[in-house]
C-alpha cells in the first residue's frame, strides 16, 4: 500500500517547489533513467484510444505508462491535484495488464487506462479524505461500485484527487489539504469541487478521472480546465461507495480529454447496482429515454437555445465564444430554436435549500464515533461530538449543516424545504416541456471564467454564482456534458449540453459534433 | 431574513457543532445573506404543485430486514476504524453521568 502519509501532505504545503518559468517546460524531455521512452510516450496527446494502440502495438507497456504518470505527478506537485498515490498498488495492476498483452489476450475496455480518482469515491485500502480533517486518517474498507467497475475493467487507478471538503464548493479551495492550483494560469482556481479530478487530466498527469457532480462539480472545474466533463442522468451510474453529500443530486461522471472517452468510461460504470436503490436499471432507463425522441444525425437534431441562460452579468467574451460556436453548428445543418425555460431563475435557491438540507442529515455520521477523527478532550459523549465537528470541519461545510438544519427545523420547513421541492416538480416539468420541442440544450458552463486564488473565499454567496447554470441538470436529474470551448482572458472556456432523461446517446452525439470529433 | 446569534447559536446546538462567538457573529452574517437570497422562491404561489423527490419516479425501494452474518476480519477490521476501540468493542465516552 502506498499512501501519501499526513506528514507528507504537510511537507508539501509548507514547501511548495518554485513555480516554472515558462508553460513549454511542462513537457520537456526529462533524463530517465533505466526505460528507454519513446517520444509515443507524450502523456499530453493519450486518450483512451490511443493509449490502448501504443500498449498494442509495444510502443510502451502498462508499467511504463503508470510510471510516467508518476513522474508527472511528482514533478508537478506545485498543482496539489493529488492527495494519495497508489504507486505500488498501480504498478501491479499494470502488470498484469502487461502479461496479459503478452499472452496475446484480447484487453478489456479500459485496460491499462490510467485514471486518477477524486477523494470522496472509496478505493479499498486507499486513504479517502473527502478533502476533510475529520477523514484525515481514513483508509476505505471496500471499493465503489464504479471502482470495482473500473477495476474490472482494466483501468488503472492511480490515487486520489484533491477536492472541495465533502465536495462544497466551486474552487477547491475548501479542501483542508490546501487549494489546487489550475494548470492553465496558476495563480486562479482550477473550479471545484472536482478540482483536482479536471487538473489531472488537463496537466496530462492522468488519461482520465472520476469526479461527483452535486450541482456543477464535475462540468464547472472541467470548464475551467479545458477539459470535458459529464454528469450523468442522475441514477444511471451507482452512488454506493460515494460519500454522500447531497443524495437526490450527486452523481459520479468522468472527467476527460475527448467525448469519445467519456463515453467511454459511462458505459463501464453505469448501470443498475442492489446497493443504490436509486440506481435505474438498463429496461428503465429505455422506458424513460423513449419518451423523448432520439435522432442521430445533426442535420436532424433540434438544439434548443434557453434565453434564461444568456443573462445580464455574463462575461462578454464567454458569451461571444460560445454564440460563434451556435452558429458554426447552424451552419453545419443542425437546427437551432429559442426556447424558454421559465423557472430557471429559482434553481439556485431550491439547489441552496434542498443541497444543505440533504448535507445536514449526511454528515451527521462524522460524530466521532465509529472512524475518523475524534477530539479526546472531550469530557462526555456530548461534547464529543461538540468538538470532534467543530475541530474537524472546515467552514463550509458547517455553514451548509447549519443551514440545512435550520431549513428543516420546525416552523420553517414548509417555507423553505417543501416550497423547493414544489419548484422543483416546476423545474422539471420546464424540461419535459422543452424536450417536446427539442432534442438537447446548449448554455455557457459557467457565467465567466476561472477566478483568481482567493477571490472570492470571503463571500459564500458570490461563490454559489458560480453554479448558476450547472446547477439546473442536478435539480431535474437531466445529463449534461461541459467541453472546452475556445478561450477568453487566457483560461478555457466551457460550453454545456444538457440532454434528455438517459438521453446520454444523443447528448454524446451533438458533443462530439462541437469538438469536431467523427 | 435576519438570524441573530443567539438564533445561530440553538442551529449550531441542534447540529452538535460548538460555535465560538466570533463564529456565531460571522456565520449568521453569511448564512442570513443567503437566505436572504433563498427566500425569493417565497414569492412563488406553490400550492397546488406537488412536491418532487425522486426524478425517476422511484419510490419506496424496501428490502427484507434480516440480519445477515458477517465474517471476522471484516468485523474486526471495522472494528479498528473506530478512534479508540477496546476488546472487539467501540470505546465511548460515559453517556450518562
Amino acid at each position: 500500500m502506498s499512501v501519501i502519509a499526513r506528514s507528507d501532505r504537510k511537507e508539501r504545503r509548507s514547501n511548495p517547489p518554485k513555480r516554472r518559468e515558462k508553460e513549454g517546460d511542462c513537457h520537456a524531455p526529462t533524463k530517465r533513467s533505466g526505460l528507454a521512452m519513446t517520444k509515443s510516450m507524450d502523456l499530453k496527446n493519450l486518450t483512451i484510444k490511443k493509449t490502448q494502440e501504443g500498449l498494442f502495438s509495444k510502443e510502451f507497456s502498462a508499467v511504463e505508462l503508470a510510471k510516467e504518470c508518476f513522474r508527472e505527478i511528482e514533478k508537478e506537485k506545485d498543482l496539489n491535484a493529488f492527495l494519495a498515490l497508489n504507486k505500488d498498488g498501480a504498478l501491479v495492476q499494470a502488470e498484469i495488464i502487461d502479461k496479459k498483452i503478452a499472452s496475446g489476450e484480447i484487453l478489456e475496455k479500459l485496460d491499462g487506462i490510467p485514471v486518477a480518482i477524486k477523494d470522496n469515491i472509496l478505493v479499498k485500502d486507499i486513504i479517502s479524505t473527502s478533502g476533510s480533517k475529520i477523514l484525515e486518517n481514513y483508509v476505505a474498507p471496500y471499493d465503489a461500485t464504479v471502482i470495482q467497475k473500473l477495476k474490472e475493467s482494466g483501468a488503472i487507478i492511480l490515487g486520489k484527487t484533491n477536492m472541495d471538503e465533502f465536495a462544497m464548493g466551486s474552487s477547491t479551495e475548501n479542501s483542508a489539504f490546501g487549494p489546487t492550483k489550475n494548470s492553465r494560469n496558476r495563480e486562479c482556481v482550477p473550479g471545484g469541487s472536482s478540482g483536482g479530478s479536471a487538473v489531472a487530466v488537463a496537466a496530462d498527469l492522468s488519461v482520465a478521472a472520476l469526479g461527483s457532480d452535486t450541482g456543477g462539480s464535475v462540468r464547472q472545474p472541467a470548464s475551467f480546465c479545458g477539459v470535458v466533463g459529464f454528469k450523468p442522468t442522475y441514477g444511471a451510474v451507482s452512488r454506493y461507495g460515494l460519500m454522500a453529500m447531497a443524495s437526490s443530486l450527486d452523481q459520479i461522471g468522468p472527467i476527460t480529454k475527448t467525448v469519445e472517452d467519456a463515453e467511454n468510461i459511462f458505459n463501464v460504470i453505469k448501470g443498475k447496482d442492489k446497493f443504490d436503490s436509486t440506481s435505474v436499471d438498463n429496461e428503465r432507463a429505455k422506458i424513460i429515454a423513449e419518451k423523448f425522441s432520439g435522432k442521430k444525425n445533426l442535420k436532424d437534431l433540434k438544439i434548443g437555445i434557453p434565453k434564461e441562460y444568456f443573462i445580464s452579468g455574463m462575461d462578454s467574451e464567454v458569451e461571444k465564444n460560445i454564440k460563434s460556436k451556435i452558429s458554426e453548428l447552424e451552419k453545419r445543418g443542425a437546427k437551432i430554436k429559442a426556447v424558454s425555460l421559465p423557472h430557471t431563475d429559482y434553481a439556485l435557491a431550491v439547489y441552496y435549500i434542498i443541497m444543505p438540507a440533504e448535507v445536514s442529515a449526511n454528515l451527521a455520521r462524522y460524530d466521532g464515533i465509529r472512524y475518523g477523527a475524534r477530539e479526546k478532550s472531550a469530557k462526555n459523549l456530548l461534547e464529543t461530538y461538540f468538538k470532534t465537528r467543530a475541530k474537524n470541519f472546515g467552514d463550509e461545510p458547517k455553514r451548509r449543516i447549519m443551514l440545512g438544519t435550520y431549513v428543516l427545523s420546525s416552523g420553517y420547513y414548509d417555507a423553505y424545504y417543501l416550497q423547493a421541492q414544489k419548484m422543483r416538480t416546476l423545474i422539471q416539468e420546464d424540461f419535459k416541456k422543452v424536450f417536446t420541442e427539442v432534442d438537447c440544450l446548449i448554455t455557457p458552463t459557467t457565467p465567466t471564467t476561472a477566478f483568481k486564488i482567493g477571490e472570492k473565499i470571503d463571500d459564500p454567496l458570490t461563490m454559489y454564482l458560480n453554479d448558476i447554470f450547472t446547477v439546473s441538470a442536478n435539480v431535474a436529474g437531466i445529463p449534461a456534458i461541459s467541453l472546452p470551448c475556445g478561450e477568453a482572458h487566457g483560461v478555457p472556456v466551457g460550453i454545456q449540453v444538457m440532454g434528455q432523461w438517459f438521453g446520454e446517446e444523443v447528448l454524446f452525439k451533438v458533443a462530439r459534433e462541437i469538438l469536431g470529433e467523427s | 431574513m435576519e438570524l441573530t446569534k443567539a438564533e445561530i447559536s440553538h442551529i449550531a446546538n441542534l447540529a452538535r457543532l460548538e460555535l465560538s462567538e466570533k463564529e456565531a457573529g460571522k456565520f449568521s452574517e453569511q448564512i442570513s445573506s443567503i437566505l436572504g437570497y433563498v427566500k425569493k422562491l417565497q414569492e412563488v404561489d406553490l400550492s397546488k404543485i406537488e412536491p418532487t423527490s425522486s426524478v425517476a419516479g422511484i419510490s419506496n425501494v424496501l428490502r427484507d430486514d434480516k440480519v445477515e452474518a458477517c465474517d471476522k476480519k471484516t468485523m474486526d477490521d471495522l472494528i479498528k476504524m473506530a478512534p479508540e476501540n477496546e476488546n472487539g468493542l467501540v470505546k465511548v465516552k460515559a453517556v450518562f453521568e
